[in-house]
């Protein structure tokens, strides 16, 4: 693998990276804990949604963001040819 | 069938499996111990992380700190899941890339030192010994409760149980006995909380059922918020800690589940880099069923506490509650002299645990000498809100014999995930790769046996004398690791420019200053125990949540020192570039 695509490679990753990341930080550190007292005036069902996030909603978001992330590797290996 | 009859069937059935398992697949080389031959399915991986992750505190404490700190119990539900968010994204797919056999083995590799891989070494004994201690006192509360046999004893026969398949199957026996052990636990885990759910809401689907109405038509946590703000509590939903404490208590859980060398190993063990991270997010899947189910049976349990002994007459009190009465671990003290039970806030007791005298009190409870001013009457053990449940809620013996089951399967799988790290880093750690190099592949598995042998008997000795409540020493673990495992690795990827000095310059100072604010503010070894309190804690941080700023002084003082000293050599930037790339992982090398 020459030079060129293994940083193509690796700056592409690094975008899905910290998209995801920023995801990741804003479901739990954001509506679960600096946001709570905002988003719990938010009736969400039977729930205060800050409250839903800070127990529930923000680990069902971590689940999908590993699912999406392994989806975007898998298509990003193909591309460079990785995937051997 | 009584309880305990259904619990020796069930306990003994599931021990006959784990044994049978082990017998099965044993190691026959060091590779086989270690990383179970390099193997196994990224399904099979993610279901024996699961296992291995969701310790004693998980399955028996979790849902019972929850359930008395309401949303500050959010910190365990995000940091406990995020943390794999970290480890799919930034870790697992570069260190299976890497293919050794453990973590110290990363760190002396991508530091060219020695000195970092002892450094690495004597941070992950901490780690897994203060971890591993409370899963031995899981064990022992589940047998004394269920098999009416001493707690002693019942640490004995979960050393020798783990002993047996650790021993034998190394890596390869955990691995396999763990996927078993992850149905056995979440069955347990969710049948009651299915059977509860329906109970109080008509809705199967815990996680949606204490969202619901009850049988009077109030949604549950509306009505748990009034009930306990009514009694002079924090509304449910609300919490005590400080927003500062919350954020920094679970961003230490994340990055110390990332850096935890349990956890870690288990990626070496999957073919192929792009099944470290899909079997990241199998492991995260299988962890969030229970993670998303603890709060649900939480409130559950809250209510169902108030409602059956709050304001009820000792006379009437149901049957469950003197039985816990009996094992210590509920007291009850009638400070008002009405002979009636009242859950109010405050401490009951002075001190962590009740301290029970001879004799009873003309109701029949038993006593204790040190009960506090408070007006609250009730002492109730975080620890037995899971194995109570079913009984506060009147389910059938069965399913409280199959909580016990789930219980055990939960510590032991935990406990010879680590006993695996602590063995491995004595035998292939510090002996092979630093003391006898020449010792053939044979001997290594004899040692790493023999470390496995030792490590089972110092976890054994931890839970005899246990130190504390089972999750509140879990988490300190967390901390540990935060501070010393999770940034060396992180740089150690994302950064070429990152040297040997600046990573151990950088693991000392995190690994120094969490040691020393948890010996500070948590065990009380340094400093009077007035200047111990919250008050003086610096920032408003917890104990718990200090292995943020080591993680962040970490950080700091490797960037700081690495700059002023030598760039790593060529060599090593070039098995960073390596790394980087998915492609060409070998199986878990040989040595």
């Amino acid at each position: 693998m020459d030079n060129q695509s293994r940083k193509g490679y690796w700056r592409e990753n690094f975008k899905y990276l910290s998209i995801l990341l920023f995801i990741w930080f804003t479901v739990s550190f954001g509506f679960g804990i600096l946001l709570v007292d905002e988003l719990n005036r938010i009736q969400f069902w039977g729930f205060k949604l800050g409250f839903w996030f800070a127990q529930q909603g923000s680990i069902f978001v971590f689940i999908i963001l590993i699912f999406v992330y392994v989806h975007l590797m898998n298509r990003l290996d193909k591309k460079y040819k990785l995937d051997s | 069938m009584d309880i305990k009859t259904w619990t020796f069937i069930l306990v003994g059935l599931s021990f006959a499996l784990y044994i049978g398992i082990a017998i099965w697949s044993r190691a026959k080389s060091t590779k086989d111990f270690y990383v179970a031959g390099g193997g196994v399915s990224p399904l099979a991986n993610g279901l024996a992380t699961a296992a291995d992750w969701m310790s004693a505190a998980s399955f028996l404490g979790m849902a019972g700190i929850i359930a008395f700190s309401g949303y500050d119990g959010s910190v365990y539900l995000m940091g406990w899941t995020g943390g794999y968010v970290l480890l799919a994204l930034l870790l697992a797919p570069y260190l299976r890339k890497f293919g050794k056999f453990t973590v110290p083995d990363f760190i002396g590799d991508r530091y060219y030192s020695n000195l970092a891989r002892t450094v690495a070494v004597i941070a992950a004994l901490f780690v897994s010994f203060t971890y591993v201690a409370g899963q031995m006192r899981g064990v022992g509360v589940v047998f004394s409760r269920f098999l009416d046999v001493e707690v002693n004893t019942g640490v004995y026969i979960g050393m020798a149980v783990v002993l047996f398949y650790a021993f034998l199957g190394g890596m390869k026996g955990i691995t396999y006995t763990q996927v078993a052990q992850y149905c056995v636990l979440i069955f347990a885990f969710m049948v009651p909380a299915i059977f509860i759910s329906l109970m109080m809401t008509g809705n199967p689907i815990p996680q949606l059922g204490f969202g619901s109405t009850g049988h009077d038509g109030v949604y549950l946590l509306d009505k748990l918020d009034g009930l306990m703000t009514e009694l002079g509590f924090t509304a449910y939903t609300d919490g005590t800690k400080s927003t500062t404490d919350v954020f920094f208590i679970t961003a230490a859980l994340m990055a110390g589940t990332a850096g935890l060398p349990h956890v870690i190993i288990r990626f070496f063990t999957v073919p192929k880099v792009k099944d470290a991270r899909k079997s990241a997010g199998f492991a995260l899947l299988f962890i969030a069923i229970l993670y998303t189910t603890a709060p649900a049976i939480a409130v559950f349990a809250r209510t169902n506490l108030m409602d059956t002994v709050q304001d009820v007459p000792y006379g009437e009190i149901p049957g469950w509650f003197t039985k816990w009465e009996d094992t210590d671990l509920i007291s009850w003290t009638d400070k008002n002299g009405d002979g009636k039970v009242q859950m109010l806030p405050g401490s009951a007791i002075v001190g962590k645990q009740p301290e029970f005298v001879e004799g009873r009190g003309e109701l029949g409870q038993r006593m204790i000498s040190n009960a506090s001013d408070s007006e609250n009457e009730l002492y109730v053990d975080l620890d037995i809100m899971v194995l109570a449940n079913p009984e506060i809620a009147n389910l059938p013996n069965w399913v409280v014999a199959l909580v016990a089951a789930g219980g055990l399967a939960a510590a032991l799988s935990t406990a010879a995930g680590l006993l695996l790290v602590i063995s491995t880093s004595i035998s292939h750690d510090l002996i092979k790769k630093q003391l006898a190099p020449a010792i053939s592949d044979k001997k290594e598995l004899w040692i790493a046996r023999f470390s496995a042998l030792l490590a089972v008997l110092v976890a054994g000795y931890f839970g005899i004398h246990p130190p504390g409540f089972v999750a509140s020493v879990v988490a300190l673990a967390f901390g540990l690791a935060a501070a010393s495992f999770f940034p060396a690795i992180l740089m150690g990827i994302f950064s070429k420019r990152m040297n040997r000095e600046g990573a151990i310059a950088g693991m000392v100072a995190g690994l120094g200053i969490t040691c020393y604010y948890i010996a500070r503010f948590k065990l009380g070894w340094i400093g009077s125990p007035e200047t111990s309190t919250a008050a003086h804690w610096w920032w408003g941080i917890s104990p718990e949540g200090f292995g943020t700023l080591g993680m962040l002084l970490n950080f700091l003082v490797a960037i700081v020192v690495s700059r002023i000293t030598p760039s790593p050599p060529k060599e090593v930037q070039d098995i960073v570039e390596d790394i980087r790339i998915p492609s060409g992982a070998g199986e878990a090398i040989d040595h």
